[in-house]
């Protein structure tokens, strides 16, 4: 492996970045190198919560996290999710109509996954407080606690 | 005028005894002989001021909250997004430490800090927020509340990347005045002398 070849393990495939500056972060892999555009830029700094992807299955800012610290992680975007939207959180999300402008989403749909796979049966409160770093400038905090409610009950509202 | 003398001998024989010696190793005073000279209850406890001043900094202080929730810059905010504790003080599902601080810090200010062993709060017993001098001291030689003995703490202060992180902060944040090793010189020495609880007097 030469110095700037850094490969990632991206929804279970290998990708390699020729070249690449180990500082940049995840999220300009994902986007720019990769192509994978479901992850959004929001803020950058690690404040909005946006660019949400898992590594090792948990929550993580794709936007401050290098790419030179991911050898041997894995992972996971809101493509790799599931490869037809049949999660039961995205299935949640269209039973409730969760989005508005929809920007905001797929961070907060990674970041109940990681939530629900610690949590199964999270409350209130355990989403409330897993679910604090993702903003939604929409306000549609409610839906989004309805959705992760219902995901967690199997489909049942 | 004699009952006055006798009031303030029994005051400095008071404060050469009243101690907290918890934790002692074979070169480090312990209860059993717990006797100084005044001039190394006086160089002991200069060391403790000097401690006691880089645990209030902010860079120690905020990750030592009286409470669960972490708290930020200078002014000890509490931390935004919510952010608590968790059960093993490393956040919660969906909200864990190391989703925004990664094992480094990151580049501009206004971004998550980071380090190599990876954030997290101290234990909730481990309280410096609010914590006078004498109530620190007792706090730290107390192994329920400390998690540590003497030789734990020191290697704490010493080599721990949490600690070491208050004197590199990154961007945007002051780190701790003290020079690290004069932190860790001021620790050794009020631990070697049998970790003596401050008191008023002393300090006047």
């Amino acid at each position: 492996m030469s110095a700037n070849k850094i490969t990632l393990n991206v929804n279970g495939t290998r990708h390699e970045l020729e070249d690449a500056d180990p500082q940049m972060p995840l999220l300009w892999a994902l986007r720019d190198a990769l192509g994978m555009t479901g992850t959004k830029f929001g803020c950058g700094i690690a404040q909005c919560g946006a660019c949400t992807v898992h590594v090792d299955g948990r929550a993580t800012r794709s936007c401050v996290t290098p790419i030179g610290t991911l050898a041997d992680r894995s992972i996971t975007t809101i493509e790799g999710l599931s490869s037809d939207g049949s999660h039961p959180l995205q299935k949640a999300w269209a039973q409730h109509g969760v989005p508005q402008c929809g920007y905001c989403q797929a961070g907060q749909i990674m970041s109940a996954a990681a939530l629900l796979a610690k949590t199964p049966k999270p409350t209130d409160e355990d989403i409330d407080r897993g679910m604090g770093g993702n903003i939604c400038r929409c306000g549609t905090y409610t839906r989004i606690r309805a959705a992760i409610h219902t995901a967690a009950k199997g489909g049942r509202q | 005028m004699s009952k006055t003398i006798l009031t303030g001998t029994t005051l400095a024989l008071g404060s050469l005894l009243l101690f907290a010696c918890a934790q002692g190793s074979k070169e480090r005073r312990s209860p059993a002989t717990a006797s100084l000279l005044a001039s190394e209850l006086v160089e002991a406890q200069a060391a403790f001021e000097l401690v006691y001043d880089v645990l209030q900094h902010p860079r120690c202080l905020n990750c030592h909250p009286a409470g669960d929730r972490p708290l930020q810059y200078d002014a000890g905010r509490a931390h935004s997004m919510n952010v608590v504790r968790g059960p093993d003080d490393r956040g919660v599902p969906g909200m864990r430490c190391d989703g925004c601080h990664g094992t480094s810090n990151a580049p501009l200010p206004h971004m998550p800090p980071g380090v190599s062993s990876g954030w997290r709060l101290a234990p909730r017993e481990m309280v410096f927020e609010g914590r006078s001098r004498a109530e620190l001291a007792l706090q730290l030689m107390d192994p329920k509340l400390s998690h540590m003995d003497g030789e734990q703490l020191l290697e704490h202060v010493a080599h721990d990347p949490l600690v070491q992180w208050g004197w590199n902060p990154g961007p945007g944040r002051d780190p701790v005045p003290v020079p690290h090793e004069d932190f860790v010189d001021a620790f050794r020495t009020w631990l070697d002398a049998g970790a003596p609880t401050p008191t008023e007097e002393a300090r006047r």
